[in-house]
Parts: structure tokens; C-alpha cells; sequence
């Protein structure tokens, strides 16, 4: 695909991540690079760890072991000399200031109507003119077909119109890097549909983005690469059209089957 | 036969449309209505007329310069010890839920003192400061002195008033406000953290708004409290609305219509208070089920 810079560095580099719950340890060394512009796929049984994976990207989970980089920035720590110090809670909140995320259940701000969402980030955090965020904030909103809902509340919307606003949300701060938990696994099936539509027209703009998702349909049409993860690790990654068509790995086989025989 | 069963059939399906019933008449509630408003009539009669209250003394006292003076330092006292014992207690919760044992510590220490002994006892503590330390200074720990008071100075009956009210309503609202903090989805935190926003911005503007809900109506009694608890004030010689009542009565010997005029004073400020409530409650349910919507800006689009 000429749209993946492959000549420059990776946007995300992960290496050897490793994360724990207690004694439970849900990553068990994770490695995986992530090039500009490129749109990965995770795929994988539920407790295999990709949403938990996600979630160390941008540091709303601290990894044991390991490192993940951004940007040419390491999450959560800063090299100083030889010593890695651990950043403060401001220094991480800018880091994330790059990195765009939608969640399974949403969580927009119930408070403020979608427009008012959509404007938080962008005048709160970057500092953009209230004139200029919202200007970029109604043209994301025609994007994704919900103009008149600008004034809507959370509440008056439908799963997929909210899932649609918080993809706007997390659009309007310009983000390097998007990345989607689970983003359909809330909605009722007719609504899924609507959300996969929104995120294969980002796929096809350049965006890079990583989604862990049980959509196999999204992976074959709209990724670049597919991760399938289990049990803590990457047991299987590739084009596609390889790895949905032929997995060579038994755990991904037996994952496909399930989801072929409930489509059949 | 079929074309005679039709009309009968549209007549049947007029008259069972639920839209026109008529509600049963209730005999019951009538009477039991009737009798309570007799009752309450009756009360209200035997009250006005019974001399006892006195009702031309509460009208003659009730708004006598003393006493607006009086219900102007219960205003005072409540609006300034409630204000920062919200700010106090704002401050507190934030501390007892951080993940930082020191400041979680301390807010809890705090909490507990100020919660675990009567409101009267702090009061008349801090209006006796000076006989335990009869002087404050700022210094180095073990160290030399650097500003120092007289606490006679500092401590006047407005000052011991105010402190001890403020700080025991500090660990009460502390509370309220932790539940309502903790009321709040999780969900809400991490999406403010993946955007970047900084804890101070996130409790700001995505997780106060939403805890508001449930701290408004516990603060809305906590108020009311308050008004009562300046009663307490009177013991430290400060003149507040039941101090003035108490102050003509024991000139007058006229006890019983003073306090009604104490009473019914107490009782108008709770009723302007409960109807502000209301107005605070209904702006923090916007974005609920059933709340009214904002008039849309933008006209409706046509599919």
C-alpha cells in the first residue's frame, strides 16, 4: 500500500511489553511496529490481552516490562542521561495529547451536548480558539452525517450516532495516532454497521489507527496488517487476506472457524 | 349481516379508546381529603385565637430592628461557613481519594476529628483558644519564631463562630462530595485522561458536573442544618437571630411569642432555600432522560 510511509521510522514501537493484574499477567511480551499511516487490526479471543494492549499505548494502564514508543517519544518515561525516570501525571497528559481513542462504551460527556464534546479537547487542552474548534467541529460532524445533531445530548442519541460523535471527539484534536477499543462491541447489530462505515473512510484518508475489534469483515476490507493475539501474545500477524484466508497458527484457525460459523 | 357488524364494530372500537375514559369517582379519597382540611382547618383556628401565642407580640417583634439585626448574622454566619466549608470540603475529598497516602491520610484524620466531636464543644474550643495557646506563631519546626499573634487578637466571637462552623461542615461535605465523586463512571476519568486533560481540568469540567447530581441534594440539608446550627452560636456571645429572640425574652418574660418569631423566620429562609434547590437540581439533570432539550441551533436537515 503506497500510503504507508515504509522508508521512515515506525509511529509505534512496542517492545517486549509485558503487563500484570495482580499475580494474573495479562501481556507476556508483546512486540509490535506500527508504521505512519498504516491501519493494524487486533484480533484475538476476549482475555488475550488487545484491549489491555491498547490501553498501555496512551498509558491509561503502566506497563511492567518493556517499552513503548510514540512519536519517537517513550510513554510514561523520559531517558535522562542513563537513568529512565518516570514522567509526571502533566508531562504524560501531553504526551497523550497526540494519540486519539474511542472506547466500547463510549463515554461521551453526558453533560455536554455533542458539539460541546467534540470542542472539550480541542479549547480545553490545546488551547484552540473556540471559533476555529468549532468550525473544525461541525465539518467533522458533517463527516459523519450528524449535523443536526450538533445540540443533541448523549442521551437523545442512538449507540451508533454516540460511537460516531466520540470518533469525532477523538478526531478534533488532529491525533497522530487513533486507537479504538472494542468500538461496536456496545451497539446493536442494525448499528454497526453505520460505525464501521465512518471508520473505513478514515482507513482510506491516511489515518494511522490500531483497532482491536471482533469484526473480521473490518480487518479484510480496512487493514493493513492483522495482529491476532492470545493468551498475552502476538501469535500470528500479516496482510489480511493471509492470515484470514490461511492462519497458519491453530489458535488463530480455531478462532476464524468460530467466527466463519456464526456468518455462515 | 357483515355490513351491519361494522358500524357496531367502529362504535365498539370508539368507545373502548382509552383516550376518552373517565376516572372512577373516588368516595374515599374525597372524604379522607375533606377530613384533613377540616382538621388543619380546625388547628389553624384554635392556634390563631389561642392568646397564649401571643400573635400580636410576634407581630409587634417580628421585624423589630434587634432582631433583622439577629437574622442578618444567622444569614451571614451560614452563607460564610457553608461557602468554605464547600471549598474546605471540596479540597478534602479530592485529597481522601488521591492515591497519595500522605494527603489521603491527613483528609482522613481531619475527617474524623472534625465528624467525631459535637459541633458545641469545637465551638466553645475555639473560642477559648487563647487560654491553650496564648499565642500563634508562625516559626521553623524546633526552630526560631518568624510572625507571632496574640490569640486574644485573632479570636473574636465572629472568628471562633466562623471557624468552628466552617471546619466541622468541611468534614461533613468532604463526604458528600467524596459519593458524588465516586457516583461518577469511570469511564469519564479515562476518557479526560486519554484526551490529555490534566486531573484539575478533568474534575472541572467532566467529573464535578456529573457528581453534582448526587451532592446537591445532601448539601441542600446540610444547608438547612446549618441554618439551625448557628443557633449554637449563642453560647460564644454572638448575636444571632435565636440570641436576639432570647435576649427580649428575658427582658419581656414573653418567651413562647418570641420564639415564634425565631420560628417562622427559620422556617421562610428554608422555604427560599428548598425552592433554590429545586432550581440547582433541575440545571445539573440536563443531558438526562426526560430533562428538557436545548432548542436546537441548526435547523432539522430533510433525508
Amino acid at each position: 500500500m503506497s500510503r504507508i510511509a515504509t522508508d521512515t521510522a515506525p509511529l509505534v514501537s512496542a517492545r517486549n511489553v509485558h503487563k500484570s493484574f495482580g499475580h494474573n499477567e495479562v501481556l507476556k511480551g508483546i512486540d509490535l511496529d506500527v508504521m505512519p499511516g498504516e491501519v493494524v487490526v487486533v484480533l484475538g479471543p476476549s482475555g488475550s490481552g488487545k484491549s489491555t494492549f491498547l490501553r498501555c499505548i496512551n498509558h491509561l494502564e503502566a506497563i511492567n516490562r518493556g517499552s513503548i514508543m510514540v512519536a519517537g517519544e517513550q510513554i510514561g518515561y523520559r531517558l535522562n542521561g542513563e537513568r529512565l525516570v518516570k514522567l509526571s501525571p502533566r508531562a504524560i497528559a501531553a504526551q497523550r495529547r497526540q494519540i486519539g481513542m474511542v472506547f466500547q462504551q463510549f463515554n461521551l460527556f453526558p453533560h455536554m451536548t455533542a458539539l460541546e464534546n467534540i470542542i472539550e479537547a480541542p479549547v480545553g487542552v490545546h488551547g484552540h480558539s473556540r471559533k476555529e474548534a468549532t468550525d473544525y467541529a461541525m465539518e467533522l460532524l458533517a463527516r459523519i452525517g450528524l449535523t443536526e445533531k450538533a445540540n443533541a445530548y448523549p442521551r437523545q442519541l442512538s449507540g451508533g450516532q454516540q460511537q460516531r460523535v466520540a470518533i469525532a471527539r477523538a478526531l478534533a484534536i488532529r491525533p497522530k495516532l487513533m486507537l479504538f477499543d472494542e468500538p461496536t462491541s456496545a451497539l446493536d447489530p442494525e448499528l454497526v454497521g453505520e460505525v464501521l462505515a465512518t471508520m473505513r473512510d478514515l482507513a482510506g484518508q491516511g489515518l494511522t489507527m490500531i483497532v482491536v475489534t471482533h469484526e473480521i469483515g473490518f480487518a479484510r476490507e480496512a487493514a493493513d496488517r492483522v495482529v491476532f493475539m492470545d493468551g498475552g501474545l502476538v501469535v500470528e500477524e500479516g496482510r489480511p487476506e493471509e492470515v484470514l484466508a490461511n492462519p497458519s497458527h491453530p489458535r488463530t484457525r480455531l478462532f476464524l472457524s468460530r467466527f466463519i460459523r456464526e456468518a455462515a | 349481516m357483515s355490513s351491519a357488524a361494522e358500524p357496531m364494530h367502529d362504535r365498539q372500537a370508539t368507545l373502548r379508546d382509552v383516550a376518552n375514559a373517565h376516572r372512577p369517582f373516588e368516595w374515599g379519597r374525597w372524604l379522607l381529603w375533606a377530613f384533613v382540611l377540616a382538621v388543619g382547618a380546625n388547628f389553624a383556628w384554635i392556634v390563631a385565637w389561642n392568646p397564649n401565642f401571643g400573635w400580636p407580640v410576634v407581630a409587634q417583634w417580628f421585624t423589630a430592628e434587634s432582631i433583622l439585626r439577629g437574622l442578618y448574622v444567622t444569614l451571614g454566619l451560614t452563607v460564610v461557613a457553608m461557602v468554605i466549608g464547600v471549598v474546605i470540603g471540596l479540597l478534602l475529598a479530592i485529597a481522601r481519594l488521591s492515591d497519595d497516602r500522605l494527603f489521603s491520610g491527613l483528609a482522613g484524620l481531619f475527617i474524623w476529628f472534625f465528624r467525631g466531636t459535637p459541633l458545641l464543644v469545637q465551638l466553645i474550643f475555639w473560642y477559648n483558644l487563647s487560654t491553650l495557646f496564648p499565642e500563634i506563631s508562625i516559626s521553623i519546626p524546633f526552630g526560631p519564631t518568624l510572625v507571632s499573634w496574640h490569640t486574644n487578637d485573632l479570636i473574636t466571637p465572629m472568628t471562633a463562630a466562623i471557624a468552628g462552623l466552617s471546619l466541622n461542615e468541611a468534614a461533613y461535605m468532604a463526604e458528600i462530595i467524596r459519593g458524588g465523586l465516586l457516583s461518577v463512571d469511570k469511564g469519564q476519568s479515562e476518557a479526560s485522561d486519554a484526551f490529555g486533560m490534566t486531573r484539575a481540568r478533568a474534575l472541572w469540567r467532566v467529573i464535578i458536573p456529573q457528581a453534582m447530581r448526587s451532592i446537591v441534594p445532601p448539601t441542600g440539608n446540610q444547608l438547612i442544618s446549618m441554618i439551625k446550627a448557628t443557633s449554637l452560636v449563642s453560647v460564644i456571645a454572638m448575636a444571632d437571630l435565636l440570641y436576639s429572640v432570647q435576649a427580649v425574652y428575658n427582658r419581656t418574660f414573653e418567651v413562647v411569642p418570641m420564639l415564634m418569631v425565631a420560628v417562622i423566620w427559620y422556617l421562610v429562609i428554608t422555604t427560599v432555600l428548598n425552592i433554590g434547590q429545586g432550581f440547582i437540581e433541575r440545571y445539573y439533570a440536563r443531558g438526562e432522560r426526560g430533562a428538557t432539550e436545548r432548542m436546537p441551533v441548526i435547523a432539522e436537515a430533510t433525508p
